[in-house]
């Protein structure tokens, strides 16, 4: 194989401050508590960033709701074009900002800069087109919007899971405050100075950053009206017993444990591909990756050598080389989950397997895995592991692989390869997930609703129905 | 060279049509006079010439992502609004620029929610998937509003959902001026062709034209006209847009892009 | 051919696992993604230089215009003696001879295309005869075209049973099978027309004349590349692809090198299993070379333009 001389991204495009307060009615405070963020490939702090403690909060939300006042009042095309700038912006800004995300999240660069970056503006853009014609969207003559909703974000796709919050809440006419993740805030709070370029009007988007407690804070807030959360299925399930009572309206959007199911008539080296970028994407950290592989047994030995051998030319390393399929895990304690899900596979019997691949000895790192003669009765068929892991199971038949593609408490995505559409078709319908990919795997578009069933979550996130979680 | 006392003499602007993403002369050779200008009289064989290239253009900018059409749109708008002056200077009003601007917007916004707002999936009494979604009839000739608003407001609903249009229109300068607008916004060529002119003399070559699929009469304002070209356009069963006198700065609703989209609706069998 | 084994040949090619236009086209769109630089990118274009099949197929090709090709095939920078020799020099039959007198004892191959290229609408002694003049003359490697109408009407053994008689007219000629799949209409059927080819007798597989609106894309030859690769795990005999038309800048070159590294890796980044047919390209590589060595970029002037 001829090796690819390093071809690193410059980090020079982005200036990073040693340190950044609150974002609050349009101004950036002094901060006063702060926490580091690091870069997870190689550990070094990129910038201190505000703790936000309860008044902090009570700031930010009593902000949003003086915001409100005009901005819900606006014509909706008057926020349609604050909302088409902010999308310009992203993209006139996008090279930066993709910089940015790889330097806190550590995704490989060529993700940040060609899935994140443009969804994120094509998000914007989608809402942006929404705001004047919510009479349009299937929810009432003259919907209303709710008010102010406080958003508590995953580090997973951090700007990404930014857009797909606040751009639906704004063209709808909420004002939002928003809490990025704690390893992940710095995006965000350079979407903070891109409303400001905007010109967006005071105290319509308020971010805050920190860790549980001020999510808690945001959540348990009296004066939000209208919870979203992007997040792990337990800190979901507190989040939903604390707004019980209080007639906030929520929606959630947590983990999942998908099938990838292939059948034995699969385009296979397309399969494979499916796979590969099912759970291998962003390093696994994807609340919808193919988790769980189920194969038809009769095409399982094959397909296990193809994926083996394409697992062989993942390039694993610094996430700010063009060339690097898989970047660093998001922090030392999801490492540790990754690691501990892992040994707990082996020590129940499935049967490890990794490429050859040297990894940095600085930073966050696993390389990629897959477990074989793994059953429904293993915990890494049951957990969600977040990581570069991928569990591998058979089935005969379509009832069988539907069944076991159920069988679990999750539900937000599965992924369906065979070339006969009938099959497909029968087989979505009774899939029990939010998202059903066939032929196809991780695939995002600000049109298509995204959200799950069951403890995956509820509410969806895009399209028009995106529009129905901040509408009355 | 010495410096001359005379006042400068001003570089005078040739309105040409606009066809195929170029800007030439009518083939005709003729040209009217409108406030002082010399302007591009089109003829038959221009509006013929302006089918082959909507018509060529058809395919590729209805297959564009409606994403992609809703950018194009988008940056039409932003050069109208950096145009503002020339309109201005044209005698539209600023509120009408405005208000102009404000509708390119809005159809920017269209093109990905159309098919959302239009289509959906149909609960068939059987094992079958179906989906009906809207998809563009093809090429339009329009009978423009000779104003900036008019103009815009029946031209970006045709194309935004993936039509080709030929506009034939009696606001000459306004229509150059948005044609040049067009030419630098990343409007494919031959998307958007103008032809000014007189809709009497066109306009009937459109409606008979066997290449021409829809035929938007807003802009026409006598009515026995109007009528022959309704006669005209069944020889094909052109689809037909006759929204008369339109007060352009209420909301368009959905007609507009309606007018001008066919519905394909897919079965296909689901079982293992 | 019996009846059987024309039915076993058609259940085998259409048994082949289907390809999803969607997922194969943006596998091949990622891969170009990749970023080749400074010394892997001087290595890279080196090999391309070396993978390059030199090409001429006009009506207006004479012995003068041969010679100077050869000529450039021996030596692409006279300026530079580091910089290698091409793969092969590619030129139609009649002129084989001329070419012969430049290139023997080189290294450098001599291809011909034959078999009534490129339409490869002539009865199948006007083929054979074609392919053993130009052996004749001196070709060491033949580019015969399968007849695509055979293909798309089903005929699967009128087109096997061709690959098998050029084979064997080549004698000890290498054999690349031109599959046109720029007329062939879906992946499916560039997957099994090169299995097609590959159980004729192949030596090498390649995607186009360079005479059809649609030659060689990246998407086509990673179609083949897995077809090579799967072949040769089950029948282990190593195939050969060959890009040709429509590749004319190294950074084009350079995306190519990428998916065979990506794809079959080691074992076919070498000119004897991987070929680019083209023209224009190898002064392109020829630039770029030049703008490593000196640190600027280059002209067209000062490259020959044979």
């Amino acid at each position: 194989m001829f090796e690819y001389a390093p071809a690193p991204e410059s980090r020079s495009v982005v200036q990073i401050a040693p340190s950044y307060g609150l974002f609050i009615d349009g101004l950036f405070e002094e901060a006063k508590s702060t926490f580091k963020t690091v870069n997870p490939a190689d550990e070094e702090v990129l910038a201190e960033v505000a703790l936000a403690g309860p008044e902090d909060v009570d700031r930010a939300v009593a902000a949003a709701r003086r915001a409100f006042e005009t901005w819900s009042a606006l014509p909706g095309s008057e926020r349609a074009k604050y909302l088409f700038r902010i999308a310009r912006i992203i993209q006139e800004r996008s090279r930066e900002l993709a910089v940015l995300e790889s330097l806190d999240n550590g995704k490989p660069i060529k993700e940040s800069r060609d899935v994140d970056l443009p969804l994120v503006a094509a998000h914007f853009f989608y809402y942006a087109g929404w705001a004047d014609k919510l009479a349009y969207a299937g929810f009432g003559s003259d919907p209303k919007p709710l008010g102010v909703a406080g958003q508590v974000i995953p580090w997973n796709f951090p700007l990404l899971m930014l857009a797909w919050k606040i751009a639906p809440a704004l063209a709808a006419g909420n004002t939002v405050v928003l809490k990025p993740a704690e390893t992940t805030p710095l995006s965000a709070l350079f979407f903070a100075d891109v409303c400001r370029q905007a010109g967006l009007p005071p105290g319509v988007v308020n971010i805050v950053t920190g860790a549980g407690d001020t999510g808690r804070y945001l959540v348990e807030h009296p004066d939000v009206d209208k919870v979203a959360f992007t997040g792990s299925t337990e800190v979901g399930r507190q989040i939903a017993r604390s707004v019980a009572g209080t007639g906030k309206r929520l929606t959630l959007e947590l983990g999942g444990k998908a099938a990838n199911i292939v059948f034995d008539d699969a385009p296979i080296d397309q399969a494979v591909e499916g796979i590969v970028n099912g759970i291998f994407f962003n390093q696994g950290h994807v609340c919808c990756a193919g988790s769980r592989l189920l194969v038809q047994e009769s095409i399982a030995e094959e397909l296990l050598d193809s994926l083996k051998r394409r697992m062989a030319t993942l390039r694993v390393g610094d996430p700010l080389d063009k060339n690097t399929d898989v970047g660093a895990i998001n922090s030392a304690a999801q490492l540790a989950r990754i690691t501990e899900l892992s040994e707990i596979g082996s020590s129940e019997g499935a049967e490890r397997w990794s490429p050859e691949c040297s990894l940095p000895d600085r930073g966050f790192w696993f390389a990629p895995t897959i477990f074989t003669g793994v059953t429904q009765a293993h915990r890494i068929a049951r957990e969600e592991i977040f990581g570069p892991v991928l569990s591998v199971l058979t089935f005969r038949t379509p009832d069988e692989a539907i069944e076991k593609a159920n069988n679990t408490p999750y539900g937000l995505s599965a992924g369906i390869w065979s070339e006969k559409g009938s099959r497909i078709l029968a087989v979505a319908d009774k899939l029990r997930a939010g998202v059903v990919w066939a032929n196809t795997f991780n695939k995002f578009d600000p049109t298509s609703p995204f959200g799950g069933y069951k403890e995956s979550g509820y509410g969806r996130e895009g399209g028009r129905h995106g529009l129905e979680a901040y509408l009355a | 060279m010495p410096k001359s006392s005379a006042p400068r003499l001003s570089v005078r602007k040739t309105f040409k049509l606009y066809i195929g993403g170029a800007f030439p002369r009518s083939e005709s050779g003729r040209t009217y006079l409108v406030d002082g200008d010399n302007v591009a009289l089109a003829s038959r064989k221009d509006a013929r010439d302006a089918v082959v290239a909507a018509r060529k253009a058809q395919p590729k900018w209805a297959g564009a992502t409606a994403y992609n059409r809703g950018q194009v749109v988008y940056r039409i708008a932003e050069m109208v609004e950096s145009r503002r002056a020339e309109f201005k200077a044209l005698g539209t009003a600023g509120d009408e620029v405005n208000a102009a601007v404000d509708r390119l917007v809005w159809y920017a916004g269209w093109s990905d929610k159309i098919a959302q707002v239009a289509g959906n999936a149909n609960p068939v009494a059987g094992p079958f998937f179906n989906l009906s979604s809207p998809e563009p009839t093809g090429v339009v000739g329009v009978i423009a509003p000779p104003t900036l608003l008019g103009l815009v407001s029946v031209v970006a609903p045709a194309v935004v959902t993936g039509n080709t249009v030929v506009v034939v229109t009696g606001g000459p300068q306004v229509a150059v001026t948005l044609a040049e607008v067009l030419a630098t916004s990343d409007v494919p060529g031959g998307v958007v062709n103008i032809l000014t002119g007189h809709a009497a003399e066109i306009a009937p070559w459109l409606a008979s034209h066997d290449d021409v699929n829809g035929l938007d009469l807003t802009g026409v304002d006598d009515p026995t006209l109007a009528v022959e070209l309704e006669q005209a356009a069944a020889g094909t069963l052109k689809r037909v847009r006759r929204a008369g006198r339109t007060d352009f700065t209420n909301d368009p609703g959905l007609a507009p892009m309606t007018a001008f989209l066919e519905t394909k609706t897919v079965w296909h069998p689901k079982g293992f | 051919m019996t009846a059987t084994v024309m039915s076993d040949l058609r259940s085998l090619l259409h048994g082949l696992p289907g390809v999803d236009k969607v997922g194969v086209e943006a596998r091949a769109a990622a891969l170009a993604t990749r970023s080749v630089k400074t010394t892997a990118k001087a290595q890279a274009i080196d090999l391309a230089i070396r993978m390059v099949d030199l090409t001429t197929l006009e009506g207006a090709d004479t012995p003068g215009k041969v010679r100077a090709l050869s000529a450039k095939a021996l030596r692409p920078d006279p300026a530079d003696p580091t910089c290698p020799p091409v793969a092969a020099i590619c030129v139609y039959p009649a002129m084989v001879p001329v070419a012969f007198e430049v290139l023997k004892g080189s290294g450098v191959h001599l291809a011909s295309v034959a078999t009534a290229f490129p339409s490869g609408q002539a009865p199948l002694d006007v083929k054979l005869a074609d392919t053993r003049d130009a052996v004749a003359g001196g070709a060491d490697e033949i580019d015969m075209v399968i007849s695509r109408g055979a293909f798309l009407a089903g005929d699967y053994t009128k087109v096997f049973d061709e690959i098998v008689a050029v084979k064997e007219a080549c004698g000890s000629a290498h054999l690349k099978v031109i599959l046109e799949t720029g007329e062939l209409g879906t992946y499916d059927n560039v997957r099994r027309a090169s299995w097609l080819a590959m159980l004729a007798g192949a030596d090498f597989i390649k995607t186009s004349t360079g005479k059809v609106p649609v030659a060689a894309t990246l998407p086509v030859t990673l179609v083949m590349l897995e077809a090579v690769r799967d072949f040769r795990a089950r029948a282990g005999r190593q195939i050969g692809v060959k890009p040709a038309g429509g590749i004319r800048t190294t950074k084009d070159a350079m995306k190519y090198l990428v998916l065979i590294n990506e794809t079959v890796g080691d074992d076919w980044l070498s000119p004897d299993w991987f070929r680019f047919g083209a023209s224009s390209l190898l002064n392109d590589l020829l630039m770029q070379r030049t703008k490593l060595t000196t640190g600027h970029y280059a002209g067209p002037d000062y490259f020959t333009l044979d």
